[in-house]
């Protein structure tokens, strides 16, 4: 083992980190495909700023970040879902305003209380040194229900992602499953904000969805790929900002960026070749 | 007709969103072994219609009377397929055991039994050899069929079909509505469907509800094809029957 990831593992503060970024990758990237195929990434995005928001607001106060934060998360997740669900044209713009919105009211809570400081960075960007013992363990607790939750009613969530209206018609409660999604994907994102940053956590729950996509089947396979794809490109960002000193948000972000163009050449070489036998064959 | 033998009784229904109304004054029943086809323009209601039988939408007025030990779990839904649908990742037989899910408990998990339900159906239509395809790959007609063994896995007494039809070439038009009348003639399953393709369904039809933002008739097919409401009849070319159409 290289001896920089030994040295790695005698930092406390990195091991939180790595804990809870596994636990908040393989969360993210289940949920993900749910709401990739829902087409309801654009949530996502909206959740992490106002997490943003409520987080500065939260840090502000001298409050406790992770115990504000959720509930407000979790609130503005069923309004994003009603607005999306409401078929609304303006829908996309409602989020975009919400998000932008919560974004400033963060901003200038932190300008006017504690003053623009490193907090406002780390906030947008991630910061690996963020986690407190007590954050650890309400995390590691939090993305075990969202998995458990997950895993129980996998075949329900399939029902609603692929047909709402079927679902719906057969006596499953749409409306529940949606909002069980929304709820958990709130958990989700304000777990993994600190590591990932405001800006860049919504990338931990499209990205392995749509790497898994390129290349996978059935529901089954493309959620068991993205898991794994998305643990994957975790500890490989999170090793390598650490080993060359780059900020751990963005890193892990591009190492998703390469897997997906990865996953994409490996599909386009597939029905590249598909298409050549069949010339030949014909 | 005798009322208390009807599977669904509609009275002074109507429906809408928002408190519009879209559809009203509803009144018709249907029975065991009836394939009711229900037509009329754009817009003039039998989305709206459809979903209120099958419960996902409150009436604003009037009931849904449901009868003869009929439960909306036996009653089957081929809804029109939506974007986000044709290029889902999900293979064949991942859809059509999702059927099966009204009949799970609450925290769901697929026994042999339904398993083996879901083989049955696909065995039925002609998709066995597609069950590890994946849903985006397939045609449309393919599609049409998963979705149809689907509907078939949760329900065996009733079907409600959305435009099945819709976006199919003729040919692959005609083998579903041959599936549709063997279901109903062969299997005794009561078909409700709502359709643009007239002259097809009315070959087989057994009652036309004629929609109009309201009921303008509601009877037996060869009344309403006598009738001065069959309008459009008129507009729509002839259903081709398979065997000109087929290929070679």
């Amino acid at each position: 083992m290289p001896s920089f990831i030994v040295d790695f593992f005698k930092y406390d503060f990195l091991v939180r980190a790595l804990l809870v970024g596994l636990m908040v990758s393989l969360s993210a990237s289940l949920l993900g495909v749910s709401l990739v195929l829902k087409r309801y990434s654009m949530i996502g995005d909206g959740l992490s700023h106002v997490g943003f928001g409520s987080l500065a607001i939260a840090t502000a106060l001298g409050a406790s970040p992770l115990i504000i934060t959720i509930p407000v998360v979790i609130l503005a997740a069923f309004l994003l879902l009603r607005i999306s669900e409401s078929g609304n044209i303006r829908g996309d713009a409602a989020i975009a305003m919400i998000s932008t919105g919560s974004m400033a009211i963060g901003v200038l809570f932190i300008s006017v209380t504690t003053g623009v400081n490193t907090d406002i960075f780390n906030y947008m960007f991630g910061s690996i040194l963020s986690m407190s013992e007590g954050d650890l363990v309400l995390s590691l607790i939090l993305s075990a229900i969202v998995l458990i939750l997950y895993s129980l009613f996998y075949h329900k969530i399939f029902a609603v992602t692929f047909d709402e209206n079927f679902a719906r018609a057969t006596g499953v409660n749409a409306g529940a499953y949606n909002s069980l999604l929304a709820v958990l994907s709130a958990i989700t994102i304000v777990l993994g904000m600190r590591v990932m940053g405001a800006l860049l956590i919504s990338s931990l729950i499209i990205f392995p969805a749509l790497t898994a996509m390129r290349l996978m089947k059935s529901f089954r396979s493309v959620a068991i790929t993205a898991a794994v794809v998305s643990c994957l490109c975790f500890l490989t960002g999170l090793f390598s900002s650490y080993a060359l000193a780059l900020p751990t948000g963005a890193t892990i972000v591009c190492v998703n960026i390469l897997a997906f163009l990865l996953f994409s050449a490996v599909a386009a070489l597939k029905s590249n070749l598909a298409g050549r036998s069949f010339k030949e064959q014909s | 007709m005798d009322v208390d033998s009807s599977l669904i009784r509609c009275e002074d229904l109507s429906f809408g969103y928002d408190g519009r109304r879209v559809i009203r004054n509803l009144n018709f029943s249907i029975n065991k072994g009836d394939y009711l086809a229900i037509v009329g323009e754009n817009g003039s209601g039998k989305t709206t219609l459809l979903k209120g039988l099958l419960n996902l939408i409150k009436p604003l007025s009037g009931h849904v009377i449901i009868g003869q030990g009929l439960e909306y779990k036996n009653i089957g839904y081929l809804p029109q397929q939506t974007q986000v649908q044709r290029g889902f990742p999900a293979n064949v037989k991942e859809v059509v055991l999702s059927g099966r899910l009204n009949r799970t408990a609450f925290i769901p998990r697929y026994s042999k039994q339904d398993r083996q339900a879901a083989k049955k159906q696909m065995e039925r239509m002609s998709i066995l050899d597609l069950s590890q395809t994946s849903y985006r790959d397939l045609s449309g007609g393919q599609q049409q069929r998963v979705l149809l063994a689907r509907a078939l896995c949760a329900a065996d007494r009733m079907m409600v079909m959305d435009e099945p039809a819709s976006g199919l070439d003729p040919l692959v038009s005609h083998e579903l509505y041959s599936l549709i009348r063997e279901l109903n003639q062969k299997d005794q399953m009561t078909i409700i469907i709502v359709s643009h393709d007239i002259h097809c369904v009315l070959k087989d039809a057994s009652h036309v509800l004629h929609l109009k933002g309201e009921q303008i008739f509601y009877g037996k097919r060869e009344d309403y094809i006598n009738s001065e409401h069959s309008y459009l009849l008129d507009g729509h070319t002839e259903c081709i029957a398979p065997k000109d159409c087929r290929r070679g």
